[in-house]
């Protein structure tokens, strides 16, 4: 069929399945945005496009879908540019469509012309300047392709305002063939193999589960292999809601911030199962000495993951569902009836613990109150920092596709418009930003968005009047110079009242259960609720960066 | 650290240099010598690459690089048998005492002086990895103005 460039565009996202798609207008974009004025897609206008990649990366994580943006050129797709890392380093699969300058002007320093393709290659799995019309379908399928297989990804498809208004014959090829780009899914049987004999011989194993679980939705099957083999689990901050923490083997998180229990298990375990983890710094702490003692099966669908940080036994290169289906077939249960009672010990000796008063409030509290109330059944989102400790240790997941956070590249900012991109995706769910007073007012603006388009998500700022990790780095390591982390906020029931939100604030412990029940009611609007937490409240336990994972402070005492 | 001999296929479309090049940037790999050229199959480009790194460091460069969606296929020449040539332009301003070694060397090294100048010549060399070390060690001494290498090249005898 004969049509315009914008209206393949449009057909091709109808055709991968979009429902919906968030973004910004301006005017290499005007020949698309005039299309979706009349068509079924659902289009939401965000306040600043950098709201619009994180909406696309939170719609994507928690539905499972590819979430897809819109921006101009220049201005438009440079905001972008944190969405895209922030998705990149979390391998997050979303598609964004950034306008560009016409052909004949590229390069020429146009108006609102950037390098868009140079400036997100190193952020992006793929990414296109589609300079002539007749590749344009062919690319936006290829585009989906790329984002969703293998590890998954961004992938940023740059459109001249001339080809988006040329004309040509659109027809959808469902087949498409990359020769450089062929993900292995099963893995090698002879490594599968070896693993089983590995697991079914060890005396100390552990499970070390990442964001692999969830993005392949191996949630199942790697209960399945705990449960038989009587392994502890514990789940990284992305692998949190692969494995239900209200299970008696499962560990909680590794790491800098991570249970004193899972990190003396990592440390005294004779066999690591690394499951669709990367071996990221923050888990590892001092690499030399990570698992000394342990033997290590790495499973992952990315093969440059595999002893890219620590030297692994036994690398299986494939999709963590596939592989672990058949690792639980060959494997049998060892014989490690000690190391569990020796972490049942632990978790009795050492569990995650704050100190409760009458008086103050404390972040832990709100947040254990936050799980009660929804029964657990609620969509967690983050932002950066203590908030997201907070919400890590004190929120028991139990779902995939439940906690929403940037892990890697460690955004501020992300948790709010990745809350209004879940509740787009999962409109019966409710849906909950755990924010802190700095990270909330990096893209406050999209209250206005969730305003217009009543979406009703509930922004929990745990208000302490400071950027609350650096400022705890600069009471522990920098003799409490408390160098710029302390805020002026503003008065944010005002801010919720200017934007038509609904504000309410909570001094007290006491005031904590009924505000969230009043949250909780919001049928349509958003709602935010300032809880004025303690100032100088930490995260406990922790490990200095640079130090060995058993190396913790507060926790073990 | 070594030296490792990599020929890579790459689809040859814009771009593609560049994400190539970042790739090396970024993770802060070593590249001693890069050569590209459009293979018989006009889709397809091949990049001929020293690249310098420890063993563990190598297995990383592979392994980015084939993740590389433009990347089609990559040889390791590490543990094969292949030859491996590079071209050298040099040039060398002589007087009236030197000359005449200058082109002695060239003619041992079966070089080409490919043009006389009244203060320089044009030599061209080609050869292996040895040669091209001891052509240049030969040619050290004189006064060379310029020295233009290709980088390496390489095919599997099998």
């Amino acid at each position: 069929m004969i049509m315009k460039g914008a209206e393949i565009v449009i057909e091709a996202l109808k055709k991968e399945g979009v429902k919906d798609v968030f973004g910004y207008p301006g005017g290499s974009v005007l020949p698309l945005f005039d299309v979706l004025y009349d068509t079924p897609v659902n289009f939401i206008l965000t306040r600043h496009e950098q709201g619009a990649a994180h909406a696309a990366d939170g719609y994507a994580r928690s539905t499972g879908r590819v979430g897809v943006c819109i921006a101009t050129s220049g201005p438009g797709a440079t905001n972008l540019v944190t969405g895209i890392a922030t998705a990149y380093m979390d391998s997050i699969p979303i598609v964004c469509i950034t306008g560009q300058v016409k052909t004949n002007l590229i390069g020429n320093d146009a108006f609102q012309e950037a390098d868009t393709t140079g400036i997100t290659r190193p952020i992006t799995k793929y990414n296109y300047l589609v300079k002539d019309i007749a590749d344009l379908g062919k690319t936006i399928r290829e585009a989906f392709y790329c984002a969703s297989t293998g590890r998954p990804g961004p992938v940023v498809i740059d459109l001249p305002v001339d080809v988006t208004m040329a004309k040509a014959n659109y027809k959808y090829q469902d087949k498409v063939k990359i020769r450089g780009y062929n993900p292995v899914l099963k893995g090698h049987p002879l490594q599968i193999k070896k693993a089983a004999k590995l697991i079914s011989g060890s005396k100390k194993p552990v499970i070390y589960a990442g964001g692999g679980i969830i993005i392949s939705s191996a949630h199942k099957e790697l209960k399945q292999l705990s449960d038989k083999c009587c392994i502890p689990v514990t789940t990284t901050l992305m692998g949190l809601g692969g494995f239900p923490e209200t299970h008696d083997l499962s560990l909680g998180m590794p790491g800098m911030h991570g249970t004193v229990y899972a990190n003396l298990a990592i440390q005294n375990s004779d066999l690591i199962i690394a499951v669709g983890a990367r071996f990221d710094d923050r888990v590892t702490g001092k690499i030399e000495a990570f698992a000394p003692k342990a033997k290590i099966i790495h499973i992952d669908i990315d093969p440059s993951a595999i002893s890219k940080n620590v030297v692994v036994d036994i690398p299986i290169v494939g999709d963590a569902k596939n592989i672990l289906a058949e690792v639980i077939k060959a494997a049998k249960r060892p014989d490690n009836e000690e190391w569990l009672n020796q972490i049942k010990d632990w978790k009795k000796d050492f569990p995650l613990k704050y100190k409760q008063t009458p008086s103050s409030l404390k972040p832990q509290y709100v947040i254990e109150q936050i799980y009660e109330l929804t029964k657990g059944k609620a969509i967690i989102s983050t932002e950066v920092g203590q908030n997201q400790m907070w919400a890590a240790h004190w929120y028991k997941y139990t779902k995939p596709r439940t906690f929403i956070s940037s892990g890697g590249l460690g955004t501020m900012g992300y948790g709010f418009p990745a809350a209004i991109g879940a509740k787009v995706g999962n409109p019966d769910k409710i849906v909950i930003d755990i924010a802190g007073d700095g990270s909330i007012q990096m893209n406050i603006q999209e209250l206005a968005t969730a305003v217009s388009y009543e979406i009703p998500v509930i922004v929990a700022v745990l208000n302490n009047g400071y950027l609350g990790m650096v400022r705890q780095w600069q009471e522990l390591f920098y003799k409490k110079r408390y160098s710029f982390t302390h805020l002026e906020n503003p008065d944010f029931m005002k801010i919720a009242d200017a934007y038509g939100a609904v504000g309410i604030r909570v001094q007290k412990k006491s005031e904590v259960i009924p505000a969230l029940k009043k949250a909780l009611q919001s049928r349509k609007k958003p709602v935010i609720i300032d809880f004025m937490i303690e100032e100088f409240e930490n995260v406990f336990p922790m490990v200095p960066a640079g130090e060995a994972i058993d190396r913790m402070i507060g926790g073990m005492a | 650290m070594r030296d490792y001999v990599l020929s890579v296929l790459v689809e040859n479309k814009s771009g593609v240099l560049a994400r190539v090049a970042g790739l090396f940037s970024a993770r802060g790999f070593n590249i001693r010598s890069l050569t590209v050229a459009e293979t018989d199959s006009p889709s397809v480009s091949r990049m001929s690459m020293v690249v310098n790194a420890d063993e563990r460091t190598f297995e990383q460069v592979k392994k980015q690089l084939n993740k590389l969606i433009d990347v089609i296929s990559i040889q390791d020449f590490t543990k094969k048998d292949f030859l491996d040539r590079e071209l050298l332009l040099i040039k060398v301003n002589f007087n009236s005492q030197n000359r005449s070694a200058i082109i002695e060397i060239v003619e041992v090294l079966q070089g080409k002086v490919l043009h006389v100048g009244s203060k320089s010549i044009c030599i061209e060399i080609v050869g292996d990895k040895e040669k091209v070390a001891t052509s240049l060690q030969l040619l050290k001494p004189y006064n060379l103005t310029e020295v233009m290498r290709t980088g390496v090249v390489a095919i599997g005898k099998d």
